[in-house]
């Protein structure tokens, strides 16, 4: 597939190397050393430092730097506020996971089924939230989840009854996981439907004129051979959900019911930013793109890394 | 192999279906039910954010959710006065980060893509592993880490501090990688080598034409991608005439929860921001091509 690197005119021996690939190399590996591996890499010593204070903490010389070993990771792990966020996540993403998942699932279906109507105004429709940036979503939705301006409680009051609060402790997670379904079911939607267009027609004409029905064929057929395309938007939920910060945080201003280490990542913005605690910021950091990595390849492995096979193997 | 190829049946498609057997089916209800709900949940935001935009202060809390207003005008008047026109700043912010961003992003895939696709050097693998590695590293975690390192070397609040990391896209690489395998002959650059074309001359005069439309659906994945970014500007900047779009609608919002009359302006500023991608999206549907995304898993 490749072509070789020497010029084609010289076929004999190779002297020297070519450097040409190792040029056009250079801009990518040099941005991606900067802005993914080093901040990588100093955070991880970060994680491993502490300051130390003596005397009264005033002063110059007061603040020493020094090795903390395992420390902040230790703290890290026995925190009970980040464990009570990373369940909140958990729950969080058990609700959106499946629910989004799912009705993407359904819906490319639905688009791809033949006697579905209306199915370009439906994927238009559907695809629409991808525009909307996330902030923006869930600014809509707090509107709309806020009693004075929410339809729902509008209809509820008509008849008298009085609305439940959706931005509550109770529903919270429940109001944050539809944002998320909304604003990603249409990307993975398309992601799905587009693989379904690839299957050759012809599968389903034969398995038609073999009496099955539209839901045997989806079933049998079509699910098994987008599998692939299932499993990346599956990563890629995964990975979203477990960084979840933007919707809660965005929301936080219109309810009492977030705080402001919600998530183990508001948590991280908090320490760093609020309580300059770069050093146990860092340390949680790195466990929790620590945990991203594992869950991810672990699934990737689960599923025999389908999805990432590189194309030349 | 058939990845990209495969992509223009399945693009044309969406606009010509293909012609049916039995004339006209019947009509799933059901199903088109169920599709149409959808339809109605996703639009149901976006139809509130236009009608709340047209309402004044006193219309929002007051009148039935779903009645227009009279006010469209006045609000995007407000917004455009509110502190010397600060939310068009917002908008110009926003609009050189996501156009340089998803630009320079392009190229830097476009050439690395290309590199590993049609070169055969020691360390190609190990450096494609690397990257592929990078698509599974949550970009969202490295956001304060980033941090961290700018403030290091003096370079938080600044633009470069949001543009620098919106140009590295692992994903794009792999794309463009994937794209250009598929797409670029080899006999192509053989032939151009042959001619004595250097190598600066192949990428730039044949390779990048060729892999234009892969490009630019990097592109547009990027421009999105940086556009509803939050976290990155969050965390970075402090001056308000650098901020985004979306990190100055989160910092009215906080200030609206003690001035409510600054929600009117948060409302008509939502409506607006989502405007212009609404209109990419609308106008540019045929270089939508998601199909790279789930064509690059089929091996």
């Amino acid at each position: 597939m490749s072509v070789d690197a020497t010029p084609a005119g010289r076929s004999r021996k190779r002297t020297a190397p070519n450097l040409v690939p190792y040029v056009f190399l250079a801009p990518a590996v040099v941005l991606f050393t900067l802005v993914l591996l080093v901040p990588i890499g100093y955070t991880a010593y970060l994680s491993f430092r502490k300051v130390k204070v003596s005397g009264l903490g005033l002063g110059k010389g007061s603040r020493k730097e020094i090795f903390a070993g395992l420390d902040n990771y230790q703290a890290t792990f026995t925190d009970p506020e980040l464990w009570a966020g990373a369940l909140r996540v958990l729950g969080y993403g058990a609700i959106l996971l499946p629910a989004m998942l799912l009705s993407a699932l359904l819906f490319a279906l639905l688009l791809d089924a033949p006697r579905t109507r209306f199915a370009r105004f439906g994927r238009i429709a559907i695809f629409l939230p991808y525009a909307v940036p996330s902030v923006v979503a869930s600014l809509l939705w707090g509107f709309l989840y806020l009693p004075a301006v929410s339809p729902l409680h509008y209809v509820l009051e008509r008849f008298g009854v009085e609305g439940p609060d959706l931005l509550g402790q109770g529903s919270i997670v429940g109001a944050l996981a539809n944002i998320g379904v909304w604003g990603g079911v249409g990307f993975n939607m398309i992601v799905i439907y587009t693989s379904l267009r690839a299957i050759p027609r012809e599968l389903f004409e034969s398995a038609r004129i073999d009496g099955c029905s539209e839901w045997q064929i989806a079933w049998r057929i079509k699910i098994p051979l987008v599998t692939p395309a299932l499993i990346m938007t599956t990563v890629f939920s995964l990975i979203a959900t477990l960084q979840v910060f933007t919707e809660p945080t965005t929301l936080a201003p219109m309810t009492n019911s977030l705080s402001s280490t919600w998530t183990p990542l508001m948590k991280i913005y908090r320490d760093a930013f609020v309580r300059n605690d770069l050093y146990s910021a860092a340390a949680t950091s790195i466990v929790i793109a620590g945990i991203t990595l594992i869950l991810s390849f672990g699934f990737l492995r689960a599923v025999q890394n389908r999805a990432f096979g590189s194309e030349d193997q | 192999m058939s990845t990209a190829l495969a992509t223009d049946r399945s693009v044309s498609t969406h606009k010509h279906p293909p012609a049916r057997p039995q004339k006209q089916r019947r009509t799933s209800v059901l199903g088109t039910a169920a599709l149409m709900l959808g339809a109605l949940y996703c639009l149901t935001p976006v139809a509130w954010v236009v009608i709340a935009a047209t309402k004044s202060r006193d219309d929002l809390f007051d009148t039935l959710t779903f009645m227009p207003g009279t006010s469209l005008f006045e609000n995007i008047h407000d917004l455009t006065t509110y502190r010397g026109g600060m939310f068009w700043e917002w908008t110009a912010n926003t609009a050189f980060y996501a156009g340089a961003g998803a630009f320079l992003s392009a190229v830097l895939s476009g050439l690395t893509g290309y590199t590993l696709a049609k070169y055969r050097f020691r360390g190609r693998n190990v450096i494609f592993n690397i990257l592929l590695a990078g698509v599974l590293v949550p970009a969202v975690t490295l956001a304060i880490p980033q941090y961290l390192l700018m403030a290091k070397v003096g370079l938080t609040d600044s633009y470069w501090s949001v543009l620098l990391p919106s140009i590295v896209s692992p994903y794009g690489m792999y794309l463009a990688r994937i794209y250009a395998a598929a797409a670029i002959p080899d006999s192509l650059i053989e032939a151009a080598r042959t001619d004595g074309a250097s190598d600066v001359r192949i990428f730039s005069m044949i390779a990048l034409p060729i892999m234009r439309p892969g490009l630019v659906t990097v592109f547009l994945f990027q421009f999105v991608a940086i556009w509803n970014n939050f976290l990155l500007a969050f965390v970075m900047l402090s001056d308000d005439h650098k901020f985004p779009l979306t990190v100055g609608l989160y910092t009215l919002l906080r200030q609206g929860n003690t001035t409510p009359a600054l929600y009117t302006l948060v409302i008509t500023g939502s409506l607006l921001s989502i405007l212009p991608l609404a209109a990419l999206f609308l106008t540019l549907q045929r270089y939508w091509r998601i199909d790279l995304l789930s064509g690059a898993t089929k091996g």
